[in-house]
């Protein structure tokens, strides 16, 4: 039997496209608000149970604990704050988007039950500058949530405070890095900071702040409506319930797919977004956003489970799956996505600022026909400064992850074309010098 | 979380980026290296490694400031920690145990040194860091000894000012962070910052602003490579030929201290040294920029003798015969008190005593003052219950009396800054105008010049809500020369009683504190004791003292004008730029019959000299010199001065010995010994150990010993942008036996200081705030030509917007300023630090302006502005 889609934060706004994003088209078709009204009969450490029951892992990139993260607040250190993260910039990934703009009741709804959970009277939702649509009905959803007593001032009577925050960021990728996003919260570049401290114990401000992804912020009124135990009996081994996966590159339909995990990624690619468009042969597949190494059609029958991808080393990253065919350069695509990282690189660590451009500029020549011989090996060689021992998960000589991510396409070029385009690299060697010889 | 990391929030927060002082908290065992080593808990580790012996590289990473984690060179295998750690953020817990030579350790740090070296160009052979430079050291040390870049470098445009003072070459950049860090951390004027991303990351200013801080030097000196550079030195000289001597600086009293290099007998750079209880390695950039004087083609190199108009040159004897000539005559004529000695402030300590002995031991005049009116009594200076700079950092409170320290004593605003904003202390500004610690102040209390009994009362009850067993600092100067300094001394007065507050000086000139401590001030002799107190003492050194005590600065000017004084002996002060009431000045200089001036330029008050007699200056001379807390530090010579110029002392005892007595003093050693014998407050503080204690001495040594850190005799200056700072003697305190206790009880201030009648408002006028700024008319700016571009020369009155919208004129438009005393005529400026009701005039500019305005007998200076016709 085809795989199917397992909707449950993009069940309301599958069904209902015209306004599932106006307040009372959620309130009154989605019981929006009804996880919170339930919430607040609950004791906050209660709610953190229920999370970390759930065995809820962030949607962000890193898949850490949810439940977990929240429990790791120092004790009685006040205020704490919540900060949203809605900053969506790996490439290929726009399922956040799709939330946002469709359902932001549901992330408002979320966000204040969490804030409720840690006992914060402030939160912040950082949203990606560009998502313009987004940034209107969030404000919107979080004005109707002010209007109806859901923010602001002893909401539903229970005496509990809270304040939440739309801010729209100034367009780069790393500001979507947990401490990257809190520097710019502040008013700072968006510079990743020196971790520990954990935003948990020193964040916004240096006061202890939790941040988390959009679509795990969207999951939580779920957890608490139907209970941890329900959630968790969703998906397989360690990674449970559903995860929205946006599809991209040389399929026939493309598109964010909700589904439960340990669906295989064959499941996903063929029956859910169509399979390879144009009837061709399956070349290779991004599974986890430009940061994770690639995948082969050798791996098409791997279930999606966190644990089983960092076992074939490389990650669910964000959730975004790139498919390309067999007739797309390797070498392209990871020049590009290398152009995108020295292009975004905070500039602040040395191997990942200096490093991500000169990956940049081996790679241009290596797919334009103008590579050395050696090219490849140089990459491999240099990239153990930016990430010891070029394997993954990945060994760090920099803050924060995009360092090592640089490195994730190259990794993949060696792994599965080595041989191939040293021979390459040879031939257009040998071309040149043959070019060379001819015009002299 | 890794187990064994402690959070940045749990270190002990005076540890984030200041070395523990050894033995203040507990200790923990740390093993680096297979070495095994006692640290303090929370210590950084790179900081920790060093003090065993273990350089760990970096470039990011300064002492003195947060740890930032950028340049990634630091990187060390601790066990138990997945992979490497930057040593510059970890810090020590027990147990720890760390590689920095292990294989993965060397591959980071050559991938390191190879990826800064892609994009950096290979300027060395004309770049000012060559030679000197970290990132050619360490990648010597550290690197990969070559590269497997092929590409195209990165290109900027280059170099670029970002000031007037400071060059900015981008691809030199290695983006370490360490000056924007500066500005935004310790100088807290963040005026430069990161812009772009990746590869194309950059220092910035923002649109229209330059990075034009006092401190902007700074940043040039720990720039790990060329990438900054200073105007004044671009170019000048090859590391390798200059040639380096540990002095301290004199531009103002907080008495910096500094590395003074110079090549073929030019001075050409001023270097931060890390002094830990003076100035953390900072110098402001007057200071640092201030040796170009030294060379300024204005200085009088030769003797000159009065002919009709002019002064002509004329060799040393003569010239000392002629001026000796003169005071004897004036002694015998009208008696000792027909002298008066005026200046001194800006030598050495040993010319302060020289000059000292000199009027009241051969003179026998009391009529002697430093200060020129724009101080504070010398009775409650010395006299005062003193508090260190370091005392800043544990104070229970700070309180601002005084001037703006930032225009005044730049680096003393840094250390205060410091204690409030990172340290926590309470910072209360007391002031009437807006300044540059305002906004590091927890309290800001406005007054009107000249009335201050409320400012005191909430003052108190502030304290009064502070816990905490450090002593109340006051910060206590003169905030205006508009008024008299007694309503400030009132204020001080009450919180020395109802609080027992310390005081640190905030007086100005580079050795003025010196000059008091060495009795150039009326009532006083050398050594904080007063004439009566001190007589039979100094007697015996000298042969005799002064009979009567005499008058302050102001006195002196008042009997020369009126015929009494006939005689002024000037020591390095200009009267008609540096005395607060012009008029007063100039009918005393036109008065008194003979003028000696001795100094290093022909101001305006040399005009009248009858001989003038030119001394060395700072970088010429050797000696010792003290700052506002009281600290004796050794001042080394480093050039040949050019000319025919006399150190000062000992031109001051060329003239006794022409008047009869024969000091037998052949070198400034000999002086030093002598002060220590004679000067009570000296006591033990000879030559010998002045040669050892590496952050000078504290006065009275009795009472600050266990402070003194000792060196080796020959400290070197080592390289330039990490802290300088000579290694303490293994020796240690021990081995210096008790001082001996002074000879005669020091000075103490009675605490006596009765309120000034509050002078009544006039709602037609403005009350005049009178100070300086740091760049105005005085020789270290106008002759210093990196500086004088950064001085406004012209007087401005400083209004604020609604007075000089009441006034009813754009801003810049030039209106008739008149006090009681003079009308001058002024642009007028809107300025936002000034309050309503008040006009702020800096003293130092040229022309007309704050003191033709003030009458020094008046209790404030009121004026009213009216709009010319
Ligand atoms: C370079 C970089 C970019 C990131 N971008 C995003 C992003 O755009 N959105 C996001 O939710 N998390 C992003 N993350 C992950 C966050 O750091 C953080 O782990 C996440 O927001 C935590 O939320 P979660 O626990 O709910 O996943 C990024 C991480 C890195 C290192
Ligand atoms: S790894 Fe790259 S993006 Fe991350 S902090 Fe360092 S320089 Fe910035
Ligand atoms: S200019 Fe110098 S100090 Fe500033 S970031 Fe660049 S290398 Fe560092
Ligand atoms: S010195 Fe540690 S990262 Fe730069």
């Amino acid at each position: 039997m085809a795989a199917q889609e397992t909707r449950v934060v993009t069940k309301f706004l599958r069904e209902r496209t015209d306004d599932s994003w106006t307040f009372d088209a959620a309130r009154t078709h989605n019981k929006a608000y009804s996880a919170l009204e339930k919430a607040m009969g609950m004791e906050p450490a209660a709610l953190i149970d229920e999370v970390t029951k759930s065995g809820l892992r962030g949607r962000g990139g890193a898949g850490f604990g949810t439940g977990q993260k929240w429990s790791f607040l120092p004790k009685d250190v006040f205020p704490r704050y919540l900060a949203v993260n809605a900053d969506e910039g790996e490439p290929a990934t726009f399922k956040d988007h799709m939330l946002i703009e469709k359902d932001p009741h549901q992330i408002v709804e979320g966000s204040i039950i969490t804030s409720y959970a840690i006992q914060a009277h402030h939160a912040f939702i950082y949203l990606r500058g560009e998502f313009a649509l987004g940034a209107d009905r969030l404000q919107a959803a979080v004005d109707d949530a002010y209007a109806n007593g859901f923010l602001g001032k002893n909401i539903l009577g229970s005496g509990y405070d809270l304040d939440l925050i739309v801010h729209r960021g100034a367009g780069c990728y790393i500001a979507g890095d947990e401490t990257g996003l809190l520097s710019s919260l502040e008013g700072e570049r968006a510079m990743p900071r020196i971790k520990p401290p954990f935003p948990a114990v020193q964040g916004l401000y240096a006061a202890p702040t939790i941040v988390n992804n959009v679509e795990t912020m969207s999951t939580v009124p779920h957890i608490v409506r139907e209970g941890g135990e329900w959630y968790a009996g969703m998906g397989v081994n360690k990674s449970t319930g559903t995860r929205i996966f946006s599809v991209s590159g040389n399929v026939e339909r493309p598109g964010n797919y909700e589904i439960e995990l340990g669906v295989t990624f064959r499941e996903l690619i063929d029956d859910l977004a169509g399979g390879v468009s144009g009837g061709k042969k399956l070349g290779f597949f991004i599974p986890g956003g430009a940061s994770s190494p690639w995948l082969r059609a050798e791996h098409l029958d791997e279930p999606l489970d966190m644990d089983r991808a960092a076992e074939l080393g490389t990650m669910l990253g964000s959730g975004a799956i790139m498919v390309f065919d067999e007739t797309i350069d390797p070498v392209l695509v990871a020049w590009r996505i290398a152009k995108f990282f020295a292009h975004e690189s905070c500039g602040k660590c040395t191997p990942c600022r200096e490093g991500s451009g000169w990956l940049e500029k081996v790679l241009y020549r290596m797919a334009n026909g103008l590579g050395r011989p050696d090219d490849l090996d140089l990459l491999m060689g240099f990239g153990n400064t930016i990430s010891p021992g070029v394997t993954w998960p990945p060994g760090m000589t920099t803050i924060c992850q995009l360092g090592p991510s640089t490195m994730s396409p190259t990794l993949s070029l060696n792994k599965y074309w080595g041989e191939e385009i040293r021979a390459r690299l040879a031939k257009d060697a040998d071309r040149r010098t043959t070019l060379q010889v001819a015009s002299a | 979380m890794s187990a064994n990391a402690v959070p940045m929030s749990q270190w002990p927060s005076d540890h984030r980026y200041t070395i523990p002082v050894a033995g203040d908290q507990d200790m923990v065992t740390v093993t680096i290296d297979d070495k095994v080593v006692q640290v303090p808990r929370g210590q950084l580790l790179i900081a920790a490694a060093q003090e065993h012996g273990t350089y760990i590289p970096r470039f990011c990473w300064h002492e003195r400031m947060k740890p930032v984690g950028m340049c990634r060179m630091c990187l060390v295998e601790v066990e138990g920690m997945r992979g490497l750690q930057i040593s510059c953020a970890t810090p020590v817990v027990d147990g720890m145990v760390v590689r920095t030579e292990s294989a993965p350790v060397k591959a980071a740090q050559d991938g390191v040194l190879e990826m800064l070296l892609i994009n950096h160009p290979l300027d060395c052979p004309v770049c000012d860091r060559g030679g000197e430079c970290p990132l050619q050291d360490q990648t010597l040390a550290f690197g990969p000894g070559e590269s497997r870049y092929v590409e195209e470098k990165r290109h900027f445009a280059k170099p670029i000012p970002i000031s007037d003072l400071v060059m900015l070459d981008r691809e030199r950049c290695i983006q370490c962070g360490r000056c924007t860090r500066f500005a935004a951390e310790i100088a807290g004027d963040a005026l430069i910052d990161f812009g772009g991303r990746g590869g194309h990351t950059e220092v910035i200013t923002y649109p229209d602003e330059p990075f034009s801080s006092y401190f902007s030097g700074n940043t040039v000196q720990i720039c790990p490579v060329g990438a900054l550079t200073a105007k004044p030195y671009r170019f000048r000289a090859r590391p390798w030929d200059l040639d380096s001597v540990e002095t301290s600086c004199q531009a103002c009293a907080v008495g910096c201290r500094g590395a003074l290099d110079s090549t073929s007998n030019r001075l050409v750079r001023l270097l931060g040294v890390d002094s830990e209880p003076v100035n953390h390695g900072w110098l402001c950039d007057k200071g640092r920029y201030g040796y170009e004087w030294v060379h300024s083609e204005a200085r009088v190199r030769a003797p000159g003798l009065r002919r009709g108009m002019e002064l002509e040159v004329t060799s040393w004897p003569q010239a000392l015969d002629a001026a000796a000539a003169a005071l004897r005559r004036v002694r015998d004529e009208h008696g000792p008190g027909a002298i008066g000695v005026l200046g001194g402030a800006r030598g050495t300590n040993e010319d302060a005593y020289a000059w000292a002995r000199f009027a009241k031991g051969v003179l026998r005049t009391d009529n002697v003052d430093a200060q020129l009116a724009d101080g504070l009594p010398a009775d409650v200076v010395l006299g005062m219950p003193r508090a260190t700079i370091a005392d800043l950092d544990r104070a229970r409170a700070i309180v601002l009396l005084g001037p703006d320290l930032k225009e005044e004593l730049p680096v003393l605003a840094l250390r205060v800054r410091r204690a409030a904003v990172d340290l926590g202390v309470p910072l209360i500004d007391v002031a009437a105008r807006d300044h540059g610690l305002t906004s590091s102040a927890a309290h800001v209390i406005r007054h009107a010049p000249g009335v201050v009994q409320e400012a005191v009362d909430q003052v108190a009850s502030i304290i009064d809500g502070i816990t905490g067993d450090g002593p109340v600092v006051v910060v206590l100067g003169r905030p205006s020369v508009a008024e008299p300094a007694a309503a400030t001394i009132h204020a001080a007065s009450q919180l020395a009683k109802s609080h027992g507050a310390r005081f640190l000086s905030a007086l100005r000139r580079g050795n003025v504190h010196g000059a008091l401590d060495l009795g150039l001030a009326p009532g006083f002799l050398p050594g904080r004791v007063s004439l009566d107190a001190g007589r039979d003492h100094l007697s015996a050194t000298w042969g005799g003292t002064p009979d009567a005590t005499g008058f302050d600065a102001t006195g002196i000017l008042r009997a020369a004008a009126n015929g009494t004084i006939k005689a002024l002996v000037l020591v390095g002060c200009d009267l008609l730029t540096d005395f607060p009431d012009r008029a007063l000045a100039r009918e005393a200089l036109s008065a008194v019959e003979r003028v000696v001036c001795v100094g290093a330029f022909p101001d305006d008050s040399a005009e009248r000299a009858d001989v003038f007699l030119p001394t060395g200056v700072w970088g010429e001379q050797a000696g010792t010199t003290t700052n506002l807390e009281g600290r004796v530090s050794v001042l080394r010579r480093k050039i040949t001065p050019e000319g025919r110029t006399m150190e000062g002392w000992r031109i001051a005892a060329e003239l006794a010995a022409r008047l009869g007595s024969d000091w037998d003093l052949e070198t400034v050693e000999e002086v030093q010994d002598e002060i220590a014998q004679a000067a009570p407050a000296f006591a033990g503080v000879d030559a010998a150990l002045l040669r050892r204690a590496r952050d000078g001495v504290v006065l009275p040594l009795a009472d600050h010993l266990d402070e003194v850190t000792f060196v080796p005799a020959t400290p070197g200056a080592g390289v330039s942008w990490e802290p300088l700072r000579p290694a303490a003697d293994e020796v240690g305190n021990g081995e210096v036996a008790a001082p001996p206790a002074p000879a005669v009880a020091l000075h103490t201030w009675s605490m006596e200081a009765p309120a000034p009648a509050a002078a009544p408002r006039d709602s037609y006028a403005l009350r005049v705030i009178a100070a300086r700024t740091l760049y105005g008319n005085d020789r270290v700016t106008s002759e210093s030509p990196s500086l004088a571009r950064l001085a406004t020369s012209d007087a401005r009155l400083l209004v604020s917007a609604r007075d000089r919208d009441r006034i009813g004129v754009e801003d810049g438009t030039v209106v008739r300023v008149t006090s009681p005393r003079a009308s001058v005529e002024l642009p007028i400026h809107v300025d936002r630090s000034t309050p309503e009701g008040f006009a702020f005039l800096a003293t130092n500019r040229d022309g007309a302006g704050a003191s033709d305005l003030i009458d020094l007998d008046a209790p404030v200076t009121d004026v009213r502005v009216e709009t010319l016709s």
